[in-house]
């Protein structure tokens, strides 16, 4: 899950970490009081989940009020690649005298949480990696130990000469990386990590990517979603523990397995038709579940036919055939259905089918071509 | 011999008295999987489907020499459910959850290595020897007893290929669901490994998908480890960038983790990927008669080269004749082979 950058300095905060202060608003006059309120120049940032803001003009210096007033007027409102800005912070603007790049990520080759430092900083950290990689340090982290002082310090002192400000810096190192477990985080960089006129070290800028499958015990960061920047059917989805992803096709496909419902995505482009979404209704299904995606598939405009690709393994067959008639019952769908529903209970669910008489087949192959055959 | 699992598997279910660790032990028991024990705290002493259930899984171990463990405990409690396992000294771990914090994955997996535990999973649909044993949730109908190992990331496109290679009389030595997290506790390089060794298997199916870069480190310990052949498949060719595709390890960050890198990787070491599910069965028994043909040359050139090898040194060795006649019996005996 994607939190904004706001929400990422709330939570550095609460760790220790030294932050600019700033303020959320949505108006431009709101803008414009904290700017008053700081009583020196501020920035204005656009919060929205993606990255490249100040290159699309997200992010603007504002010298006075009147500045502040104007530039959160023209950001809110924006369009930054696809997203639409609502929120901007508004923080008073640091003195830099230099920039540096600290970050966290769990690593899937090494199987370990991996900390890596440059003092190239206020750049795509990708970049960095492509054109001057001897610039980029990375340390694995003991997983059983953790973190310890002397390989924080070893970090820092790859950024900073100074053993004084290196110090600064192995201690923002230790609570960035407390910060990354104490959130289940996938990932956390500050991007930069400045340097201000006083020899300060403070994070200008604050990323943190939580892990879905950690967000159970952090109630209080679920919270922190940000509904307007996700697809309300994706939201929709994931409240009944179906995996939905929005494509731009016609043919809506239902299948049990993230790796078949890909397969199946990948099926139908490959007999030239165009998938309208991914959806995995998952192991243990109930005709409820089969229900809710079916509804989410027909509030999509563009949806002419709907695919079933069922292989029983924990998913039964019969609950997914109830669920798909009594679906039928209560939704009434102007789409045509086309099925394959091969596995657990198969005989059951033929019985249950047969009443109905749905396009069926037993061939994955088939009800794709079925399908394409539908919306041509 | 098959993988991993074989007919000395004895297992313990942790959370058998739950919806699915019920059912699937039943289904198990039906496919002729030794199951042993089960485990919920709170109802030791009681019965499932005739298996009995202990308070805890060392009481489970101790009482039925248990040595492998399925997982079928939510979430929030599988991890824990990881170590209690490895603590009471089974060496199989099959985790069936699905959902496990990937911070918790990074330290169990290495807790796992020191303790010499070997997990499949998690968030895998586990793993069968059809004829031995099955410690999963794979339907076990669709498969039968062969040559051919299987390696899969996910969970029913395996079932899928298993289905086409079966119907083309292609059987399975050992399938195994490793699972769709992005931090696992065997990978593909373990089960290639232990299928290059396995004389039960000939040839090796390997299904991939986005995300990370196992398939890329496999090919190339394809290329330089393994002598049965190998034939690919990679779902998510069609996959946005950026969007998690169900699986918690189905992502594309970035630059990494595509699906054409992965065909690409697998081409460059000989590996053939097929476009479509359907067409996996076919490469393989291609593969293998391709194989066959290529070791049965390879057998007779060298059959040849020693009868050479040998004619030369008995004409060398052979004392001198008077007579210039040939020793009859030993050409008629040479020509009968």
């Amino acid at each position: 899950m994607k939190i904004h950058e706001y929400q990422a300095k709330e939570i550095f905060a609460k760790f220790g970490l030294p932050i600019p202060k700033g303020e959320v608003v949505i108006a431009p006059d709101e803008a414009r009081n904290a700017a008053i309120h700081y009583n020196r120049p501020v920035m204005v940032k656009a919060q929205v989940h993606v990255g490249g803001r100040g290159k699309a003009g997200g992010i603007k210096y504002c010298k006075d009020p009147d500045e502040a007033f104007f530039n959160a007027q023209e950001i809110l409102g924006m369009d930054i690649k696809g997203l639409i800005v609502k929120k901007v912070l508004v923080t008073e603007a640091v003195d830099i005298k230099s920039e540096a790049y600290v970050g966290v990520i769990i690593d899937r080759l090494s199987k370990k949480n991996v900390i890596m430092v440059s003092p190239a900083g206020g750049i795509d950290i990708e970049q960095v990696a492509k054109e001057t990689p001897e610039k980029i340090m990375k340390m694995g982290v003991d997983p059983i130990y953790g973190l310890r002082a002397f390989e924080a310090l070893q970090l820092a002192r790859f950024i900073y000469q100074d053993i004084k400000v290196a110090r600064q810096g192995a201690d923002i190192i230790m609570k960035l990386y407390k910060a990354f477990l104490g959130v289940d985080a996938s990932l956390v960089e500050i991007n930069p990590l400045v340097m201000d006129g006083q020899g300060t070290l403070i994070a200008l800028d604050a990323k943190i990517n939580l892990d879905d499958n950690g967000l159970y015990r952090h109630p209080e960061l679920e919270k922190m979603r940000d509904l307007d920047a996700e697809e309300p059917a994706e939201i929709e989805a994931k409240k009944a523990d179906l995996s939905y992803v929005r494509l731009s096709g016609n043919i809506g496909c239902i299948v049990n397995g993230a790796g078949l419902a890909m397969a199946t995505m990948d099926l139908v482009k490959y007999f030239g038709g165009q998938p309208a979404n991914f959806l995995d209704i998952g192991g243990s299904s109930s005709p409820e579940k089969v229900m809710t995606a079916m509804r989410i598939i027909l509030n999509d405009s563009n949806v002419a036919v709907i695919l079933f690709n069922i292989f029983g393994g924990i998913t039964r067959c019969d609950d997914v055939a109830n669920g798909i008639v009594q679906a039928v019952e209560k939704l009434n769908p102007r789409v045509p259905i086309v099925v394959r529903l091969t596995g657990t209970n198969e005989d059951k669910a033929k019985e249950i089918m047969q009443k109905y008489q749905f396009p069926a087949t037993n061939s994955m192959e088939e009800v794709v071509k079925m399908a394409i055959k539908e919306v041509a | 011999m098959a993988i991993f699992v074989d007919k000395n598997t004895r297992v313990v279910v942790q959370g058998i008295t739950g919806r699915d660790g019920s059912f699937h032990t039943q289904q198990m028991l039906n496919y002729g999987t030794k199951v042993v024990a089960g485990v919920t705290p709170g109802k030791g002493g009681t019965e499932v489907f005739g298996v009995p259930v202990f308070e805890n899984v060392a009481e489970a171990v101790k009482k039925t020499k248990a040595n492998t463990s399925i997982i079928f405990v939510p979430p929030s409690a599988a991890v824990d459910a990881i170590y209690e396992a490895a603590e009471a000294g089974v060496s199989l771990i099959v985790c069936i959850t699905e959902g496990l914090p990937t911070i918790d994955m990074v330290k169990v997996y290495h807790y796992l290595k020191t303790k010499g535990v070997r997990l499949i999973g998690p968030n895998c649909p586990g793993i069968i020897s059809p004829g031995f044993s099955k410690v999963g949730i794979l339907p076990g109908q669709i498969f039968a007893k062969g040559p051919i190992g299987v390696i899969s990331r996910s969970g029913t496109l395996t079932y899928e290929i298993v289905y086409n290679l079966t119907i083309k009389g292609l059987g399975q030595s050992t399938c195994i669901g490793i699972g769709g997290d992005p931090i696992i506790g065997t990978n593909f390089i373990d089960c290639l490994k232990a299928f290059q060794n396995d004389p039960l298997t000939r040839g090796i199916v390997l299904i991939g998908e986005i995300g990370g870069s196992d398939e890329e480190m496999a090919a190339e310990f394809i290329k330089k480890n393994l002598t049965k052949p190998v034939v690919g498949f990679i779902a998510g060719r069609t996959a946005p960038p950026g969007k998690r595709m169900g699986h918690a390890g189905a992502i594309i960050s970035g630059s990494s983790g595509l699906a054409e890198d992965k065909i690409k990787a697998f081409n460059a070491v000989g590996i053939p990927v097929a476009e479509i599910p359907s067409k996996i069965a076919d490469l393989m028994a291609e593969k293998l008669a391709a194989h066959k043909k290529k070791a049965t040359l390879k057998s007779a050139k060298s059959t040849l080269k020693k009868r050479a090898t040998k004619k030369a040194v008995t004409q060398k060795t052979a004392p001198k004749r008077r007579s210039a006649k040939k020793p009859v019996k030993k050409t008629a005996a040479r020509k009968k082979k």
